[in-house]
């Protein structure tokens, strides 16, 4: 389904409305609370079964405890670990090691280049307001792979197709919750409608400011983002970027309108510049 | 202290071991060729990444299939321009030779384009839909109806049959070749790549301009120098508009120009502007020799390829480095904290 330009960017939380569904449910997300994350990979490992996600290689990466290292084809959940000694700040709070964990996903944004730049309309946008690619459909072209500002959706080498976390599609018609969130013990993972999953972030949030717990952020919650808010969102206690995250992406067609009028310009003058050297050439 | 500790038989000497020895706290600066394995990086105090692990997927086209296909198609659809002037001006070899380059171009763009596609056999799947919020999809229509054009236009100028049909195919593929040259300029600007996406302003300029080089090069190449002085003129323009944008986007992007000017992407540019260059300096001063014509000609080609290789391999370099995707985005947020009250939201690149 293409969407108009003026869905480009900005405000557009009922993006299930916007992409012509009528009667949608609310828009389904996960909010992940990076704070009471354990690193147990139960996420990665519930969402490997579910979605019979291939292996995708058992390295040693010297890197913590992940030998995962990010998001791709055959990645859909992935926990990061970090080991930080943490600087001592301006309150005086002494130097101090920390273990930063977190399960990162694909964030289904609101306005999302994979979606955007997709040209086959194999990726669609679902009735819950979530981003999944039509492997039936998907010719291996790779634009949305280089489109995605976070790096989640990637080739599968011997298959040629992109793949990427469908917010457990299958699961999620007939009212089941996605396999990561189910499995994850501590309920760092949370899946709801959200608006309610934002209510509930922002209360966490502030709850653990007022128990001095500063470094507490939320990331990707704002609909007023560059991606118009994602529909999956974090609660960070670093930088996104620690955690391999964008920390201020913007999804790029929102400058697509732009990059036409200077393609119009570009064909006006070869065309004209072209045709004039013509103009009282020698023979 | 996780040093100085020893298990004995009378339990644990010294130290108790301790939680200092922090996994990947001298790591994310620079590039790396691949994701897997060892990490062993420079520390930067300006920057933090995940163990120096790329943010944005690197793509997954390949050389020369895509980077050839930009160049195929920018020759292709400017030198159709070229051929149906020069057959308005009565200039046959010329318009010949363009029509016939123009058809063996984009045919061999179209075969790198299928082939760099995960299941080539679906390539019909792009004429599913129509989106212009995807350049590839925007291409797919235009070359759909470019390259039917390009070949009758060719077919007919050398087999001398069906001239009505011909003459129509020509003036087709003129007025759509231009948009077939600079349409990639998007496509490859409309990605998180930091290297393309800063340079949205100037790729399709500089795309439709390479092309014009090339076209301007087969033209020089292999038509006679009687009916080529037109040829040489494009040669000139084009070659000039071509550095001047490839200077512009190395300038004006500042650290997330840097794959423009070193490694790959910057042998290849360098080479770029030396052929281009060079072959224009020879267009402007071959006249009538067939021999430096022809020379300047190849030069000049070679030098619109260069400049797609590079545009591509600095795409890829970029996508590679955390630092191109971090460091503007996290000085973006710093700016805005900065200002008084951010409420119009920043128009930078993703």
């Amino acid at each position: 389904m293409a969407r108009s330009t003026d869905h480009l960017s900005g405000d557009g939380n009922d993006v299930a409305t916007a992409s012509g569904y009528r009667d949608a449910p609310p828009r389904m997300g996960f909010f992940t609370d990076t704070s009471i994350c354990i690193g147990c990979k139960a996420c990665e490992v519930a969402c490997k079964e579910w979605n019979h996600v291939p292996e995708d290689g058992l390295l040693f990466t010297g890197m913590s405890y992940d030998n995962t290292q990010g998001l791709g084809a055959d990645t859909w959940r992935h926990v990061a670990f970090i080991e930080q000694n943490k600087q001592p700040d301006a309150e005086g709070t002494p130097n101090e090691f920390r273990w930063l964990m977190s399960s990162d996903v694909c964030k289904h944004c609101t306005h999302a280049a994979c979606l955007d730049v997709c040209p086959t309309g194999s990726l669609f946008r679902t009735e819950f307001g979530t981003v999944v690619v039509q492997e039936d459909v998907c010719n291996g072209c790779g634009y949305c792979i280089p489109a995605c500002p976070y790096g989640v959706i990637d080739q599968r080498k011997d298959d040629g197709r992109a793949w990427k976390c469908t917010l457990c599609y299958d699961r999620l018609t007939v009212g089941m919750e996605p396999a990561c969130a189910k499995a994850c013990p501590t309920n760092s993972i949370q899946f709801g409608p959200l608006d309610e999953l934002r209510t509930r972030a922002q209360r966490r949030v502030q709850d653990m400011q007022a128990h001095g717990i500063h470094d507490a952020r939320l990331y990707g919650h704002d609909p007023d983002d560059g991606v118009g808010g994602d529909g999956a969102f974090f609660l960070l206690l670093a930088a996104p970027e620690v955690y391999g995250l964008p920390p201020n992406p913007v999804v790029t067609t929102r400058d697509l309108p732009a990059m036409w009028k200077h393609v119009a310009v570009a064909t006006g003058a070869a065309l004209v510049t072209l045709a004039a050297a013509f103009v009282g050439a020698r023979r | 202290m996780a040093t100085g500790s020893r298990v004995t038989a009378n339990g644990l000497q010294g130290a108790r071991p301790d939680r200092d020895a922090t996994v990947g706290v001298a790591v994310g600066t620079g590039p790396k060729k691949n994701r897997r394995g060892e990490q062993a990086m420079v520390p930067d105090a300006t920057f933090t990444s995940y163990y120096g692990l790329p943010v944005i997927n690197q793509p997954v086209w390949k050389a020369p299939d895509i980077p050839g296909y930009f160049f195929c198609g920018g020759l292709a659809g400017t030198a159709s321009v070229i051929a149906a002037v020069a057959d308005l001006t009565g200039r046959p070899a010329l318009a010949r030779a363009a029509k016939v380059g123009s058809a063996g171009a984009v045919l061999v763009g179209m075969v790198g384009l299928v082939h760099d596609l995960g299941r080539p056999a679906r390539a019909l799947n792009m004429l599913r839909v129509f989106k212009p919020t995807s350049p590839m999809s925007v291409g797919t229509w235009l070359l759909s109806a470019y390259t039917p054009a390009a070949v009758v236009a060719a077919a007919t100028a050398v087999t001398h049959r069906f001239r009505p049909l011909g003459a129509l195919a020509t003036g087709a593929a003129a007025l759509l070749g231009p948009a077939v040259a600079s349409y990639t300029g998007a496509l490859v600007a409309d990605t998180a790549v930091p290297a393309w996406h800063d340079a949205h302003r100037e790729m399709p300029y500089l795309f439709v301009a390479s092309g014009a080089v090339a076209a301007a090069g087969l033209a020089m190449f292999a038509a006679p120098t009687q009916e080529s002085a037109p040829a040489r003129r494009v040669a000139v323009v084009a070659a000039t508009a071509d550095i001047a944008c490839s200077r512009l986007i190395e300038q004006r992007l500042g650290m997330v120009g840097e794959p423009y000017a070193t490694g790959t992407g910057g042998k290849y540019m360098q080479a770029a502007r030396a052929l281009t260059g060079g072959g224009a300096l020879g267009a402007a001063l071959s006249g009538r020799s067939r021999a430096l014509s022809r020379t300047a000609g190849l030069a000049l080609v070679a030098g619109s390829f260069c400049t797609k290789m590079g545009v591509f391999e600095a795409g890829l370099t970029s996508a590679n480095d955390p630092r191109y995707t971090v460091q503007p985005q996290r000085e973006r947020l710093e700016q805005a904290e900065r200002a008084p009250e951010p409420s119009a939201p920043d128009r930078g690149a993703p």
